[in-house]
């Protein structure tokens, strides 16, 4: 059952990617609604997806690439959801929609067939969640940079037309990028931490020293100094959007890494 | 006699050319003054504004009028030559200056199509001109047409809804700066008509905090006043720069009033939260590097169009019932010119033909002593027989020849040949008590 609300989703935000994408390219006003409707109906067979997965499986779905990768793009479509609802920032939907798609195409070509649960990953599902919530906030917050840098390359080159007038104002991104970092910030060091205590109890060591710890520690420092700078010294419009949008590539680089060595002791 | 413009406007010149020519409010009588006694000119009007400089005047010769005008416009500034001015000249006569008059005055030519303030500019050009006493029945005539054409453009056309203008493009590019304007603070360097308008336009959209500074600073004293704003010392503006989100600097300095330094050292303090700088004087009052500074978004007048073309296909739909309106508008007034020429002449040679006929037939008739009823008919018909024949072909020329470029010719003649000066002078004089018993 799963699978197939799994199918229907993945063709429900192909169809999203492309008319958000379509109506990003042109002037299709008038598809802004039908796009959100298939955004919504996507994340409802999305959800179902997972709940029937959970039933099947027995535990909460999150102990494979496969089950990470396709929560990772139902919180995104999630964030998009809320925030189109709360500040119709339509636009969003073209940049989030074709993350999430991406994302939940990557999890079907893993293997997805549900794994008897070793009783010692029984808890392992918070540390990826908040990992995984963790990455979704760094998602949305370079997604803002993106939408900033766009913003502000037509701003300069006094370029007023096209993604001009669908972007929203320049402050808006500034504060969606710095929320979602302050809120991905704190649910990476908990996951990190629960990670850490993971290994401990699991492998009875904290750290060791592997390819994705070492990206997940390098990030986890990256977003510290952003979010410090932020705070302390005005890193915030231009500058944070940067950081973000090239503090994101790391994270994709470091998920890429564990996803291809298969370190990971869930992958 | 014709009536001819040479200009030159936002679209045939460069800002900083139209800055060098444009003549401010404090020059305008003494540049009145200079233009009633130039050569070939019999009436003159002048409209300065940001985006356009352009004379108006009424001359003998078409042809020497366009040339001296010409000669005129560069001599406005001192560092400018005729090589620099004269690619960017457009010069019309007749119809067509008529025409270009009522478009602009319709805001038909207008950088933001169907903005407000053009139609106010002309009047005021028009004011400064009869406090010159550089108009005459001519320009007075004409400019109060144009005038109500404008006003009849904005009331019976949707050319000025959605109220766009160069200050309404400011607004609109605050809102893709800052999402929420209500928080924002406004400072307003320069308290003239355009900054006024400015700030008018941000406190609508929402902006509940202004500062306005101004050189003098009574007047920033009392614009503050009517805008509920705060007054800021002129020498102190620079200080208050990092809590303004929006600066708009309109005032009439001819130097940059605010560098990239001080942009700099605002946005510094401000912790790099973006500013938006607004350049709407001319010449420019804020140094264009200001723009290379991260965070900091600087537009002048002529970026502005840029944010403005957006809305101007839209509005050129209305345009064209606009233009319709001034296509309907201009042939009246050229007939009233023409006619200003030819047919005074053709009623006054009428008229004193007329006076010759009876003055005659009453010498006559004193003479003849007693006639009978038929006799006294016959006598009269001769009369007006005689005159009949005599002014049928030069009326009929007069008359061919009034919508022709020749017309004044022909009228002068017509004056001189017959002594009709005096007679004209009479009827002038009638019309205009006339006119004001009407007034």
């Amino acid at each position: 059952m799963n699978v197939l609300f799994f199918e229907v989703t993945l063709l429900l935000y192909f169809l999203g990617t492309v008319l958000f994408l379509t109506q990003l390219a042109g002037r299709w006003e008038k598809g802004s609604h039908a796009s959100f409707a298939v955004a919504g109906a996507g994340f409802f067979f999305h959800t179902l997806a997972l709940v029937s997965r959970m039933i099947e499986a027995g535990h909460i779905p999150l102990t494979s690439m496969h089950e990470a990768l396709s929560f990772f793009s139902w919180a995104l479509v999630l964030v998009f959801l809320v925030v189109e609802l709360r500040y119709r920032v339509h636009i969003l939907g073209s940049f989030i929609l074709p993350l999430a798609f991406i994302s939940l195409i990557s999890a079907a070509a893993l293997p997805r067939e549900i794994r008897a649960l070793e009783p010692i990953f029984r808890n392992v599902w918070m540390h990826v969640t908040l990992s995984l919530l963790g990455t979704v906030a760094f998602a949305v917050a370079f997604i803002a940079g993106l939408m900033y840098l766009i913003q502000e390359h037509m701003l300069k080159s006094k370029h007023l037309d096209g993604l001009y007038r669908k972007l929203p104002a320049l402050d808006f991104l500034d504060e969606l990028n710095g929320r979602a970092i302050s809120m991905g910030f704190p649910l990476l060091t908990l996951g990190i931490i629960t990670g850490a205590l993971f290994a401990e109890f699991a492998r009875g060591s904290f750290l060791n020293w592997n390819a994705e710890q070492i990206g997940a520690l390098g990030t986890w420092l990256f977003y510290l100094i952003v979010l410090l700078g932020r705070v302390t010294v005005g890193w915030r419009a231009k500058k944070a959007a940067y950081l973000t949008v090239v503090g994101f590539a790391g994270v994709v680089f470091t998920l890429v890494g564990v996803i291809l060595k298969g370190q990971h002791p869930f992958a | 006699m014709n009536i001819v413009a040479v200009g030159l406007n936002h679209r045939t010149a460069p800002v900083e050319l139209r800055e060098r020519l444009a003549v401010t409010e404090a020059r305008l009588p003494e540049a009145l003054a200079r233009l009633k006694r130039w050569p070939g000119i019999d009436e003159g009007v002048i409209l300065s504004t940001c985006n356009r400089v352009e004379l108006y005047a009424v001359v003998k010769d078409t042809e020497l009028g366009l040339e001296s005008l010409s000669e005129y416009m560069v001599t406005i500034a001192a560092d400018v030559s005729p090589g620099e001015v004269e690619p960017h000249l457009y010069r019309l006569d007749g119809a067509d200056a008529v025409k270009h008059l009522f478009r602009v005055a319709a805001s038909l030519d207008s950088m933001v199509i169907g903005e407000p303030q053009i139609l106010g500019q002309v009047k005021e050009a028009f004011e400064a001109a009869l406090a010159g006493k550089s108009t005459g029945v001519v320009l007075n005539k004409v400019v109060k047409k144009a005038i109500s054409v404008g006003k009849r453009v904005r009331t019976e056309t949707g050319i000025a809804e959605n109220a766009v203008s160069v200050s309404y493009a400011a607004v609109e590019l605050a809102k893709k700066i800052f999402q929420n304007l209500a928080e924002k603070t406004v400072l307003l360097v320069g308290a003239g008509e355009m900054g006024k308008l400015a700030a008018r336009h941000f406190i609508s959209a929402g902006v509940r905090r202004v500062l306005i500074t101004n050189r003098n600073y009574d007047r920033a004293l009392d614009v503050a006043k009517r805008f509920n704003a705060l007054p800021v010392p002129f020498d102190e503006f620079h200080h208050e720069m990092a809590g303004a989100d929006i600066v708009v600097c309109a005032t009439a300095a001819d130097s940059f009033v605010i560098g990239p330094e001080d942009v700099q050292r605002a946005l510094h303090s401000r912790r790099n939260r973006p500013m938006f700088l607004i350049d709407i004087s001319d010449p420019r009052n804020i140094d264009p590097a200001v723009g290379t500074l991260d965070n900091a978004y600087l537009y002048n007048i002529d970026d502005l169009q840029g944010q403005v073309d957006m809305n101007i296909e839209q509005r050129l739909r209305e345009a064209r019932n606009a233009e319709d309106i001034v296509r309907a508008e201009v042939p009246s007034i050229v007939m009233w010119m023409k006619s200003l020429e030819v047919v005074p002449t053709i009623v006054a040679l009428r008229h004193r033909a007329n006076e010759i006929q009876r003055a005659e037939i009453e010498r006559i008739m004193a003479k003849l002593g007693d006639l009978s009823p038929r006799q006294r008919a016959l006598v009269e018909e001769l009369a007006a027989a005689i005159t009949n024949k005599l002014l049928h072909s030069p009326l009929i020329a007069l008359k061919a020849e009034a919508d022709s470029p020749n017309g004044s010719l022909f009228a002068e003649t017509t004056q001189r040949l017959f002594d009709l000066e005096k007679e004209l002078q009479r009827m002038s004089s009638e019309s205009s008590s006339e006119q004001g018993r009407r007034e």
